[in-house]
């Protein structure tokens, strides 16, 4: 599986493995050498993956216990299963239902996908395909604003939304995202139309293409993998935002379920542990059932971009 | 280049770019090359681009550059949001510096970087060389070991976090067992930050990740040549590994820097919205937070604002400045 993301190495890989082969004899001790390092390898690994695990394991386990059997329970399985916390985590906040928080993350969580599928694949045809002056310091400063700590922006952009009216709605959170302000996403998508041949743009310019048709019908179908892989990443980046509907949204009907969550914390009192386990493993169903369908493309957009997910 | 190699998807898709970790980070720096057919200038291609890029230079402009100005005169003011600001000159950052709370931030946020990142590098480093090793599972523990990074900043983590460093809770019971002194890490302010750090080290797949794609670029040919010349592994791991895999190690550090100054969510979460015990878990864009929107003093925060971008920049330059000594860039990669 992994030898299909790079191919490249496959052929250094087998390289190496005939040489390693052709230097140590081929008797039974090199292979028995090659068994305890397996058997050390997995050793290793199942050690770090079960510390890995564990917090998220003991989260879903500590959701069908007793509301009592939580806290400092270390025990995985439940002696008694229940389903009494996803009912009162199911009933909602102040008669504002469960749905509406879902449904709220859902609308921002969609926004923002095709918002950002939107605006960075034009601006990355931009960057990576247009020969045009200014473009390279335009570049540089989007690169520059990847490193840039967003909290310089927070205080002006409400003072501007809030004058606008737009405090408790969406628009805030959304608008952003049509703008092209997360550079991760361009950047991403600029590596990856650099990748493919210039041949197709001359194809397509002498077929009588302007740069609308070379976009639109030629390399914006060859972006599918880049834009199943942005769309993932801002689905989830969205659906896990704190920071930004903590500032803007402030009426419960308004909450996404980040907000929702640490409501329900605030309120309800220690002993109910349960039911605000149940909750944090509500609001992360959608992200992990992300992660179980495309991992690939999670794993691979963070590893050709090295950006931190 | 990269502009006349072809690439194409299977079925199953693949990860955008293919191959360029290190150079994804190296040529970052650099605008596009146009590859070797470069059609000439046109003013019609001005105009496309222009009208492509809109999006980004309307969000640039409106999003970022003006409000950055915006922030820079907002933090020599003296503003509330409810009346017009008034200049107080440089009063803002001569109050920062003779805050208690803010001196405390600033040394919160500079344990956790100074402490979390490496760290958190050294663990991603160790597992990513741990996987390369070419066994049976591979992908599969490198997607599983992603997956932290992917929720450690949700508000849900955080709480389980909390449940689990609270009196009584898991750690409890672990120090406990081995007969260590009792006691929850949330309510002890000499525990929080360890709590902090390992919450920050728990999502070590992203950079993972990154050193991975990195360390399957080094040829096996190099690593085969230190061994026959008779370098032990830790010989290779120090002069064959290390220097090969600087770009993407400088890469890296930069970012997880960058993140660890801006850590919010789960410090608010953990806290109850306080920063607390005795401040011990407040950040600085934490009280950031609180002077702007709680307290509303917006001159203030906006003082604060610059002050870490200021810190943050130097940083960058500091790093950048210094990596012409340790990266290496081999032929290719410019």
């Amino acid at each position: 599986m992994s030898e299909n993301l790079y191919p490249n190495h496959t052929a250094q890989e087998a390289g190496a493995t005939l040489l390693a082969e052709r230097g140590g004899s081929p008797s039974s001790q090199a292979r028995q050498r090659r068994r305890t390092n397996s058997v050390v390898f997995h050793t290793l690994v199942i050690a770090v993956a079960v510390v890995i695990l564990y917090p998220g394991v003991w989260m879903v386990m500590s959701s069908f216990k007793p509301n009592g059997d939580i806290v400092g329970n270390v025990n995985l399985w439940p002696e008694t299963w229940t389903l009494d916390n996803y009912v009162s985590a199911l009933g909602g906040i102040g008669g504002v239902s469960f749905w509406s928080f879902v449904l709220n993350s859902l609308i921002l969580a969609v926004g923002s996908v095709v918002g950002i599928v939107l605006s960075a694949t034009v601006s990355a045809y931009a960057f990576a395909r247009i020969s045009f002056p200014g473009r390279g310091v335009y570049f540089a400063i989007m690169i520059g604003t990847m490193l840039l700590p967003f909290h310089v922006v927070i205080i002006p952009q409400y003072i501007l939304f809030n004058s606008m009216g737009m405090v408790n709605t969406f628009l805030p959170l959304l608008a952003p995202k049509f703008l092209a302000t997360e550079a991760f996403f361009v950047f991403l998508m600029v590596q990856f139309l650099r990748g493919l041949p210039r041949e197709l743009d001359e194809a397509a310019r002498i077929d009588g293409c302007g740069h609308w048709g070379i976009f639109r019908l030629v390399l914006l179908p060859l972006m599918r993998p880049a834009v199943i892989t942005s769309s993932i990443f801002a689905f989830i980046w969205s659906w896990n935002d704190f920071l930004g509907p903590l500032l803007y949204l402030k009426q419960p009907e308004t909450y996404p379920l980040p907000i929702a969550l640490r409501i329900y914390v605030d309120q309800t009192s220690v002993s109910d542990y349960g039911a605000q386990m149940a909750m944090a493993v509500l609001a992360l169903v959608p992200v992990l059932l992300f992660f179980v369908l495309f991992q690939r493309y999670l794993v691979d957009g963070v590893a050709t971009q090295g950006l931190k997910g | 280049m990269s502009a006349t190699t072809t690439e194409r998807d299977g079925p199953g898709g693949r990860g955008p770019g293919g191959n360029g970790t290190a150079r994804g980070a190296t040529t970052a720096s650099s605008p596009a090359r146009g590859g070797t057919a470069k059609p000439p200038r046109s003013r019609a291609d001005t105009r496309a681009g222009y009208a492509f890029l809109s999006p980004w230079l309307l969000g640039f402009g409106l999003l970022t550059a003006g409000p950055m100005l915006m922030s820079l005169y907002l933090a020599f003011t003296d503003y509330n949001l409810f009346r017009a600001p008034e200049f107080v000159g440089i009063d803002n950052f001569t109050a920062l510096f003779a805050d208690p709370r803010f001196l405390k931030s600033a040394q919160v946020t500079a344990i956790y970087v100074l402490v979390g990142v490496p760290v958190k590098l050294a663990a991603a480093l160790a597992v990513a060389m741990l996987l390369n090793a070419k066994h049976r599972g591979q992908g599969a523990y490198r997607s599983m070991f992603y997956a932290p990074s992917l929720i450690g900043a949700s508000v849900s983590v955080a709480i389980v976090w909390r449940a689990m460093f609270i009196d009584d809770g898991i750690a409890d019971r672990v120090q406990q067992f081995f007969g260590l002194p009792a006691g929850g890490w949330v309510g002890d302010p000499s525990m929080t930050m360890p709590m902090m750090i390992l919450l920050a080290v728990w999502q070590f797949g992203a950079p993972m990740v990154i050193f991975l794609a990195g360390l399957k670029q080094i040829p096996a040919e190099l690593l085969e040549a230190a061994a026959v010349d008779g370098a032990g592994p830790i010989r290779r791991f120090v002069s064959v590994t290390i220097p090969m895999l600087s770009p993407v190690l400088f890469f890296n550090l930069l970012l997880e820097t960058i993140g660890a100054f801006q850590v919010f969510s789960s410090a608010f979460i953990i806290s109850g919205g306080t920063g607390g015990p005795a401040d011990s878990t407040l950040f600085y864009t934490f009280y950031l937070y609180i002077k702007g929107f709680t307290e509303f003093r917006m001159g203030y925060a906006s003082a604060m604002a610059w002050v870490l971008v200021l810190v943050v920049g130097i940083i960058t330059a500091v790093l950048f400045r210094t990596s012409r000594a340790w990266v290496h860039y081999t032929g290719d990669q410019r």
